[in-house]
């Protein structure tokens, strides 16, 4: 095995949101926090683009070099957690995080309270028991444990995201770019009706 | 025996007082560049697989491949 990795097809993502709403959902994620979300480009324009963005789980990732307390981790299978006891709030990892992943949950307090930090843990728990009460209250479901994948990927109603062994997911990817093409013929009439058969008309 | 109560309840007033001077640090022990959190079990410890590594590394594998629609449909 690998590393696990995301990857997002933007040819096939149509922003229908439903990897965020898993996500959610899976891990009973609080109001505030989306650990998963779908960002547009060019929205309404033809030939938009949409992809689905979570913590990429850096192979050199920022948040761990910057730290103070040092609890974030990163397992053997390249997926970047923290433990939530040793958090402080300060929002490092958040500035120092390309992708925005970290996120802190307001509270019921006044605007500038940082609650203990929250981000995609690729599904795979975190410093607890695996399956444990404790793990999916502070972490959310480890489905890794259970030999699955993260939900948002295997929920993906086009399969626009993939997700797990870094070699597998590009392979997958390396075969359906190969099928479809690229440019035109990747999206458009061809694409969703078929080529015109020789001697139709 | 009268003469030793008050020794004995003065050792045990000193083993008491004594024993706020035992305090453990509460500050973290903090290594740059080392995680200093809880120690995570592996995934395939525990409930499922038992420590069974290759079957968890089955298990993943096919679920992986189970997102090529491509090979479902052929």
């Amino acid at each position: 095995m690998a590393r696990m990795k995301f990857l997002c097809d933007a040819e096939r993502c149509i922003e229908c949101n439903s990897c965020v709403t898993a996500c959610k959902n899976e891990h009973e994620v609080p109001w505030g926090v989306n650990r998963r979300r779908v960002v547009t480009i060019n929205d309404g324009v033809p030939g938009e683009r949409s992809m689905s963005v979570a913590c990429m789980h850096c192979s050199d990732a920022p948040c761990i070099a910057v730290c103070p307390t040092n609890v974030i981790y990163q397992t053997e299978e390249g997926v970047v957690l923290h433990d939530k006891d040793g958090c402080i709030g300060c929002g490092y990892c958040f500035y120092a995080c390309p992708f925005g992943a970290p996120q802190f949950p307001n509270g019921p307090a006044a605007f500038g309270a940082r609650g203990k930090m929250d981000k995609c843990t690729f599904c795979a728990g975190g410093p607890e028991e695996n399956g444990s009460q404790a793990e999916l209250e502070k972490y959310g479901r480890n489905r890794l444990a259970e030999g699955k994948l993260p939900l948002c990927a295997e929920m993906c109603s086009t399969k626009a995201l993939l997700g797990g062994d870094a070699t597998e997911i590009s392979d997958i990817f390396r075969d359906r770019v190969l099928r479809r093409g690229k440019g035109v013929e990747a999206w458009g009439w061809m694409t969703a009706y078929g080529k015109e058969k020789e001697g139709a008309k | 025996m009268k003469a030793r109560i008050p020794y004995v309840i003065a050792a045990v007033c000193a083993a008491t007082l004594l024993a706020g001077c035992g305090e453990r640090p509460q500050v973290g022990k903090l290594e740059q560049g080392r995680y200093a959190g809880k120690a995570d079990t592996r995934p395939w410890e525990g409930g499922t697989f038992k420590g069974d590594k290759g079957a968890w590394e089955q298990a993943e594998r096919n679920r992986v491949r189970a997102q090529n629609e491509y090979k479902r449909v052929e």
